[in-house]
């Protein structure tokens, strides 16, 4: 179901983003009251780099993402993308949001289409389209409209109009989330084999501690809200990772004591 | 009536497509019977008064009457549209035989209040360019007002949901102006305005564009929030926020606002040609009833009915088509 069509049609020239969470705290207002969601946050991710982020329901993990993406501004700290300061959304960093909203009323290929449509570049790159299409496997759900679609589907298309646009980091906020088991596990290996290929920086949000060391070299993770880092835990297995391999079953059991959950494994 | 299907499921009990495979189209059989049934009463019962037009009424509804029986006995000689009428052609034969009984034939309801069916016929036999040209400049000056109206709201509301400053100033005058009817402001239009009809394509204007004012704005205002974040993490400038993400999720409110202006516009219409505007359908209401002629006054409301009602059919088409993407959308 899911090709292995590459998006080599096109040439990759983005390389990956550096990015630098310095010291970035944050808290929303709720009913008058500060509720702090991030206190101090502090990390640097090399270009390149698939970066993790582990932490319990509600630590301010999206919110995080919010702040990288440029959609909100931390109330303290400062965020870098190749050392430029980020103050407002760009598409070379694209999100792919944990809801996978689509617009009802643009088929799936028109909302793949729209970061290209957006920035005038359709007309060029239809191509890419059917290209994320394909990778995503809803090249014959094309002309479907998001409420025909199932919610792995979905997920599927955001994650295609992502990729579309050659992001040099790439936002992931529980991705996989909606997908069935088995398809979830083939992603986990088309994420990583696309990672490797377009060189991409990459913030992946997800609650699975298994596909958070299957996939990344970097595994960060938090505490419960304020987020703090609890650890920063460097995955260092060469891909393709087995997900029976014995180091990894030694890392997952660090991961649910930081978190809390060795009582119970 | 709420439905995903293109097509009406009525249950074939009512529809009479019973015998989808050709043969004989019973329901087709009874709606024969029942128009030739009221053509031998308007024929066999002598009219209590004098009423032109007798024969050719009957004439119709026999004409009506052979033409259904042979398309019901000729094998699919009916389509499934038609098929599906079968129970309402039964319906209007009875119910046209009824009126006539109650009027022509034994004066239960009495003249001139209560016409029957021929005297109806007989107005738009000989006054029909009269009653074509009264149709013909109502749907002018409300085709002018609508779309005028619909237009000046559409606008309104866009910018109240997205300009902060126009949303000041424009915000309270909406609430404050907005709830009285546009009727209300008939004396004033009729005296400020140089010709009757620019003030009734105000007062037209007036009456379509409060509700799409609102229920645009409002639909702009309810965009849920990710639709813009996702659209400005994809590198989307300000226009294509407002042309490609916001106006077509607030397109359902729109849509309603459209209908509902529609409505009011109509009311408006009516009013405004009564009192002010020498011509229209509103007039010839008016006019019919200075004669005391209520035969045209049936006439004219007959004609009023079809016009209204292909208005709201034609914008739910256009609904039907631009939000094709909606799930379970109202059929008119
Ligand atoms: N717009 C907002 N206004 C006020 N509070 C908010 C807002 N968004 C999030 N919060 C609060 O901030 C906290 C962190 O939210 P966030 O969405 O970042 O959690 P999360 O780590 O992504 O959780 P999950 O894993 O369940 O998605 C929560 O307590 C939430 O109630
Ligand atoms: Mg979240």
């Amino acid at each position: 179901m899911v090709a292995a069509t590459p998006l080599d049609a096109v040439p990759i020239v983005a390389r990956g983003t550096t990015l630098e969470v310095c010291g970035v705290s944050h808290h929303y207002t709720l009913r008058g009251e500060p509720l702090p969601v991030l206190d101090g946050i502090d990390f640097r991710a090399e270009p390149g780099e698939f970066v993790a982020l582990l932490g319990p329901s509600g630590c301010g993990k999206s919110t995080l993402l919010r702040l990288v993406a440029g959609l909100d501004h931390p109330t303290q700290g400062r965020i870098l993308a190749n050392s430029a300061m980020i103050e407002r959304p760009d598409p070379s960093r694209i999100v792919v949001f944990q809801a996978p909203t689509l617009y009802p009323w643009r088929n799936v290929w028109s909302n793949v289409a729209v970061g290209l449509e957006a920035r005038g570049l359709l007309k060029s790159h239809r191509r890419r389209v059917d290209d994320a299409l394909k990778l995503v496997g809803l090249e014959n759900f094309a002309k479907a409209l998001p409420h025909q679609l199932s919610g792995g589907m979905a997920q599927r298309a955001a994650l295609a109009r992502a990729l579309v646009n050659e992001p040099s980091l790439l936002i992931l906020d529980e991705p996989l989330g909606q997908l069935d088991s088995l398809t979830r596990l083939q992603m986990q290996g088309e994420l990583v084999t696309l990672w490797q290929r377009a060189g991409f920086t990459a913030l992946l949000v997800t609650h699975d501690v298994e596909e958070a060391l299957f996939i990344a070299t970097r595994v960060l993770v938090l505490s419960e809200r304020a987020a703090r880092i609890k650890a920063d835990i460097r995955v260092e297995l060469s891909y393709p990772r087995h997900r029976g391999d014995g180091r990894l079953t030694a890392l997952r059991h660090r991961v649910l004591e930081l978190l809390g959950l060795d009582a119970t494994w | 009536m709420f439905s995903a299907e293109p097509q009406r499921a009525w249950p074939a009990e009512i529809t009479g497509a019973r015998n989808p495979r050709g043969g004989i189209w019973w329901d087709g059989v009874a709606a024969g019977c029942a128009w030739l049934g009221a053509t031998l009463l308007t024929v066999g019962l002598t009219n209590v008064d004098e009423w032109d037009r007798t024969g050719e009424f009957a004439a119709i509804e026999g004409v009506l009457g052979a033409l259904v029986f042979a398309l019901a006995l000729i094998p699919r000689g009916a389509g499934p549209r038609l098929q599906r009428l079968g129970p309402w052609l039964t319906v209007l034969a009875i119910v046209l035989a009824a009126w006539e009984v109650v009027t022509a034939k034994l004066a239960w309801l009495p003249p001139p209040f209560f016409a029957p069916p021929q005297a109806l016929l007989d107005v738009y036999l000989s006054d029909w360019p009269r009653l074509g040209e009264s149709a013909l400049r109502s749907l002018l000056l409300l085709a002018g007002g609508y779309s005028v109206g619909a237009a000046l709201g559409f606008l309104t509301g866009i910018a109240l949901g997205w300009s902060r400053i126009f949303g000041y100033w424009a915000h309270p005058l909406l609430r404050f102006i907005g709830p009285l009817p546009a009727t209300a402001w008939l004396p004033l239009a009729f005296f400020i305005f140089p010709t009757s009809g620019s003030a009734s394509t105000f007062l037209v204007a007036l009456a379509t564009g409060f509700p799409v004012a609102v229920l645009t704005w409002s639909g702009v205002a309810s965009v849920n929030s990710a639709y813009y974040d996702i659209a400005r993490t994809l590198g989307a400038t300000e226009r294509f926020l407002v042309l490609r993400v916001a106006i077509p999720a607030a397109l359902p409110h729109v849509f309603v606002g459209l209908f509902m202006g529609l409505g009011a516009s109509f009311s408006v219409l009516v009013v405004a040609e009564m009192l002010g505007v020498k011509a229209g359908l509103g007039w010839y209401l008016q006019w019919a009833q200075g004669w005391a002629s209520y035969p045209n006054m049936y006439a004219a409301l007959l004609i009023m009915a079809l016009l209204f009602s292909g208005l709201i059919t034609l914008l739910f088409r256009a609904r039907d088509r631009f939000l094709a993407w909606q799930k379970g959308l109202v059929r008119w």
